[in-house]
């Protein structure tokens, strides 16, 4: 049995939302709120993940399921060290990268410059930057527009560039919250290639996809969320992808799928 | 882990067709059982710790060393994009400081008339805002700078303390070019070129270890509320009026009669790096500063009944702080700035990027 990588113990998150709604949001009900001696009415408490307990192993691609407010990415962002448990723990070897649609590094700067400041953040060496710039570059397929300010760059593009440069490390923990969706086919299937070589490199992944088929292609083992609690979790991914779809009220069809392309 | 890999029996799916059953019933044959030993013993056996536990502070200093290639390489790529919307371009980078004194001298030395009694005025103005726009600058840029950074913070890891180190970093960059503008005005005043010039490298050195330091708790600060840098700005304009950048602490007519007060002003950190900056630079200030010719009771005097015919005399006045009194608190203060800063800082590491 491989060694285990990442282990979340009973794992409660709670957050506090702030500003969400309550009073007008005046400079004057602020006052009163002062001096009446009141705390924020606006502070929301979300009770985002209630009790998880899972091992994660050395190699394993975990995928995440789970329909939107499931705890996905409160999971991930826990997983990351990002977000406070308020109950019980998560054990991990080291930090875990964290890539999500909307995590643009330094968007006033060039992808070029992105490239080498994201890999000299990750502690590698100018030497080793400069081996692997162009293989970076080359990966995400952003073409000319290296040389742009990340800003100018479309969702697509700059989801690509952040994976390239975060991938080009081995990380031990790496996360990655919808971060693919918007590359389109070919970028689909170098980051599978990308995905499963981090895997043989001895890391776990995290991949959090509405998109079924990417989970059912990528991963062998599968965690589904529902109200901040996992339902089933377990290396039946094509039974457990067929459960979840009946019950989201959809036809199972990945069982179906793998039985034909083993036949 | 994880048992047999493939299990085709049709275990589960039925009862998990709806969601409020799939709650209830037990976990299906094949799926995760978590090991039978407690977990956090598990995770100690393979050496795994809770995510989001700082580091030792030693390996942290070691961490942040290691990534010094990224804090240089982010404050120049940052100093380049500053200005990449402006029509000028890198061009504000000198007439910034530029416009920044010649407001300074129109308010102070035209219209209020601070010049009485300081030799040299021009130059010791622009020294002055030059010198406490380096420290302005660091600490309202440190306050928001895990803020503004979360994007990066959230994506990869690194020592946060790296951030608030690359900003000042970039003050600093920016200080240099100020700082011929200063030299220029000094030479073209009538200073001489002397070896004091040299004075000047240990006094901004001391003042960027102390800006690093000052900046790290703002910077911790700064995470957690917002309200802080929004009154930070007011609080440093206090500060500059308080630390005798358009006057002289040590030669104003209204302070002469409170040593206590005088003196405060004069040791703090921002009037230790300015007066220090300024007798290193300007002749006038050498021999003008108290303290800098034998004590004479009658010459002093004269100086404050009228400082501006008597100018040079305010050297014949006793000085509050010596020179090596002016120097001892300028390593002090960048010393007790840099160790509690890097301390206070590291002790929340694992909060930053929360927002």
């Amino acid at each position: 049995m491989a060694d285990p990588m990442v282990i979340v113990d009973d794992l409660h998150v709670v957050y506090r939302v702030y500003g969400a709604g309550g009073d007008k949001g005046t400079a004057a009900t602020a006052l009163m709120r002062m001096l009446r001696k009141q705390r924020r009415p606006s502070i929301r408490e979300v009770h985002a993940i209630r009790g998880m307990s899972f091992v994660a192993y050395r190699g394993d691609v975990v995928g995440v399921i789970g329909r939107n407010g499931s705890g996905k990415s409160t999971l991930l962002r826990a997983v990351a060290g990002l977000l406070p448990a308020e109950k019980g723990a998560v054990y991990s070897d080291g930090h875990a990268a964290l890539l999500g649609v909307n995590a643009a590094l330094l968007d006033d700067l060039t992808g070029d410059r992105n490239v080498v400041l994201g890999c000299l953040a990750m502690g590698m060496s100018p030497q080793e930057v400069k081996e692997k710039h162009d293989k970076i570059v080359e990966f995400s397929g952003v073409g000319d527009f290296i040389n742009l300010p990340m800003r100018a760059y479309s969702t697509g593009m700059g989801s690509r560039l952040r994976f390239a440069i975060a991938s080009s490390k081995s990380h031990d923990v790496l996360l990655i919250d919808e971060a693919l969706a918007t590359g389109d086919a070919e970028f689909q299937r170098k980051s599978h290639e990308r995905i499963d070589e981090l895997r043989q490199e001895a890391g776990t992944v995290f991949l959090v996809a509405h998109n079924l088929s990417e989970i059912h292609e990528t991963c062998n083992r599968v965690i589904w969320l529902e109200k901040g609690q996992i339902v089933r979790a377990g290396s039946d991914v094509a039974g457990i992808l067929d459960a979840y779809l009946a019950a989201s009220g959809s036809a199972p069809r990945f069982r179906e799928l793998r039985e034909a392309a083993e036949a | 882990m994880s048992g047999p890999g493939r299990l085709s029996g049709l275990d589960g799916d039925t009862e998990l067709a709806g969601l409020a059953t799939a709650m209830a019933v037990p976990e299906a044959v094949g799926d995760d059982q978590l090991p039978d030993e407690p977990l956090p013993e598990l995770a100690a056996r393979y050496g795994l710790t809770r995510s989001a536990a700082r580091p030792p502070l030693l390996k942290y200093l070691a961490d942040l060393w290691q990534r010094r290639h990224f804090i240089t390489g982010f404050a120049t790529a940052r100093n380049v994009a500053m200005y990449t919307d402006a029509r000028l371009g890198q061009v504000w980078q000198v007439l910034t400081p530029l416009l920044n004194a010649a407001v300074y001298y129109l308010i102070f030395g035209v219209i209020l008339d601070t010049r009485r009694g300081v030799p040299n005025f021009i130059a010791f103005l622009v020294a002055g805002v030059f010198i406490f726009n380096f420290t302005q600058r660091s600490f309202i840029i440190a306050s928001r700078v895990i803020n503004d950074s979360l994007p990066l913070i959230r994506a990869l890891y690194f020592p946060r303390a790296a951030l608030p180190l690359g900003y000042v970093l970039i003050e600093l960059q920016q200080l240099m070019i100020s700082m011929v503008v200063l030299v220029t005005i000094v030479l073209a005043t009538g200073e001489p070129l002397t070896w004091y010039w040299f004075l000047v490298i240990p006094v901004l050195l001391f003042q960027a270890f102390f800006n690093v330091g000052a900046g790290l708790i703002l910077a911790r600060i700064g995470a957690g509320v917002d309200d802080v840098s929004q009154l930070l700005p007011f609080i440093v304009r206090t500060w500059m009026y308080a630390s005798g950048v358009m006057f002289s602490i040590q030669t104003l007519k209204n302070l002469a009669g409170h040593h206590k007060l005088s003196y405060l002003l004069q040791i703090n950190p921002a009037a230790v790096y300015i007066t220090l900056t300024r007798t290193a630079l300007l002749k006038s200030q050498r021999l003008s500063i108290p303290g800098a010719a034998p004590y004479n009771r009658h010459l002093c005097t004269l100086y404050y009944k009228d400082p501006a015919k008597h100018i040079y005399d305010s050297a014949h006045c006793m000085p509050l702080v010596s020179n090596t009194g002016l120097w001892l608190y300028g390593v002090g203060w960048a010393i007790l700035a840099l160790i509690i800063g890097f301390f206070y800082f590291w002790r929340a590491e694992a909060r930053y990027g929360r927002g």
